[in-house]
């Protein structure tokens, strides 16, 4: 009963145009940010290898490389500084946290495509055609 | 009416202010509050507003508690809490009327009262945050102790026994704990929901009271005019 009433509370503030994002995913995730009076979107690129938490406190671990040294930017995918998400690919992945890929130097840093299930790869072009369901969320996204 | 409800904890979550920012917020469940009983100087020597919350089927109630709530012609409530009122507040009440979140509608600042979890027999560090003794240099089996209670000297307990209140382990939690001038984040009318920043001392499902904020610090006090 007070689950739903929270869930209910929550529901106001949740969005609904997410796209599917599984751990494992190549994605670009556009950030707002304000900087004195101005406004603008930071696109943050990189791996998922960690997706946290229900409802308005799902969180999304971003991993990416830069200038040799790995950032890791946990964001919170309902906040509304979060402006978009994109999936531009999906990894082969057997596990739920990707952790290992922390002590990954170099080549072996890569994952495999997705070539099983709904989701194969996504091109950025996608038609409705290309069918999976997934396919058509990142095209509505 | 004076700006008070009882009501129930419902839980916390998170919700984002208009600029983006995470807010955590508590969300209580307020009313609808009947007036159960009305007090006056003249029946009872002051001026009072009992409110009643939480319908309940008779057989979860009491004889007495059943013939009280039908005075006010009211089903049986679980909670009944006494509001102090003036005398002009009292005359604008009526036995068994409806108190909703509206009242609120014009605050922006509210206190929130209710019963901590206990958390049984408790150490000074649990209890009072002391800093405990050393792990090492010799210390043995006195890790937790708070340490000297009391000596001859004047300033730490005269005549060789403890100072008044010198604070100890005991029993911590299960007291009525006031959360002064707390945030109003949002409403929801509808479903009698009001959404306070912060936590809220009680378990979930636990009863709160809640009242207009009595005193401001300054920031907020400025915060408030402003709006």
């Amino acid at each position: 009963m007070s689950q739903d009433l929270i869930r209910a509370v929550e529901k106001s503030q949740l969005k609904t145009d997410l796209p599917e994002i599984s751990v494992g995913d190549t994605v670009d995730v556009h950030l707002r940010i304000v900087e004195g009076s101005k406004e603008r979107v930071q696109v943050f690129n990189g791996v998922v290898i960690q997706l946290k938490g229900y409802g308005i406190s799902r969180m999304v671990t971003v991993r990416r490389i830069v200038a040799n040294e790995g950032v890791e930017r946990i964001l919170p995918l309902h906040s509304p500084k979060v402006a978009k998400i994109e999936v531009k690919r999906h990894g082969h992945v057997r596990r739920a946290k990707l952790y290992y890929l922390r002590d990954r130097v170099g080549k072996s840093r890569r994952l495999r495509d997705r070539q099983r299930g709904l989701g194969t790869v996504v091109p950025d072009d996608a038609t409705p055609a290309a069918a999976a369901p997934v396919a058509a969320e990142t095209a509505k996204a | 009416m004076p700006a008070t409800l009882i009501g129930r904890k419902i839980g916390m979550t998170r919700l984002y202010d208009a600029a983006g920012k995470n807010v955590p917020v508590t969300i209580i469940e307020l009313g609808p509050c009947h007036v159960s009983q009305v007090k006056t100087t003249e029946t009872d020597g002051y001026n009072a507003v009992q409110l009643s919350f939480d319908e309940i089927k008779a057989r979860n109630s009491t004889r007495q508690l059943i013939g009280h709530d039908g005075k006010a012609g009211l089903t049986p409530r679980r909670s009944h809490r006494e509001v102090r009122a003036t005398p002009e507040e009292v005359a604008a009440v009526k036995l068994g009327q409806e108190v909703k979140l509206d009242i609120f509608d014009a605050i922006k600042f509210v206190d929130v009262i209710g019963q901590s979890k206990g958390k049984g027999f408790a150490g000074v560090m649990k209890r009072y945050h002391f800093g405990g003794l050393c792990a090492s240099h010799g210390t043995e089996r006195k890790h937790r102790s708070g340490g000297s209670i009391a000596s001859h000297a004047t300033n730490r307990g005269y005549s060789g026994r403890p100072k008044k209140g010198k604070k100890m382990h005991g029993h911590m939690g299960d007291e009525r704990v006031t959360m002064r001038s707390l945030a109003i984040v949002a409403r929801d009318k509808e479903r009698n929901l009001l959404m306070v920043k912060g936590a809220v001392p009680g378990a979930n499902q636990g009863l709160v009271i809640i009242r207009e904020a009595v005193r401001l610090y300054k920031g907020k006090a400025e915060l408030a005019k402003a709006s």
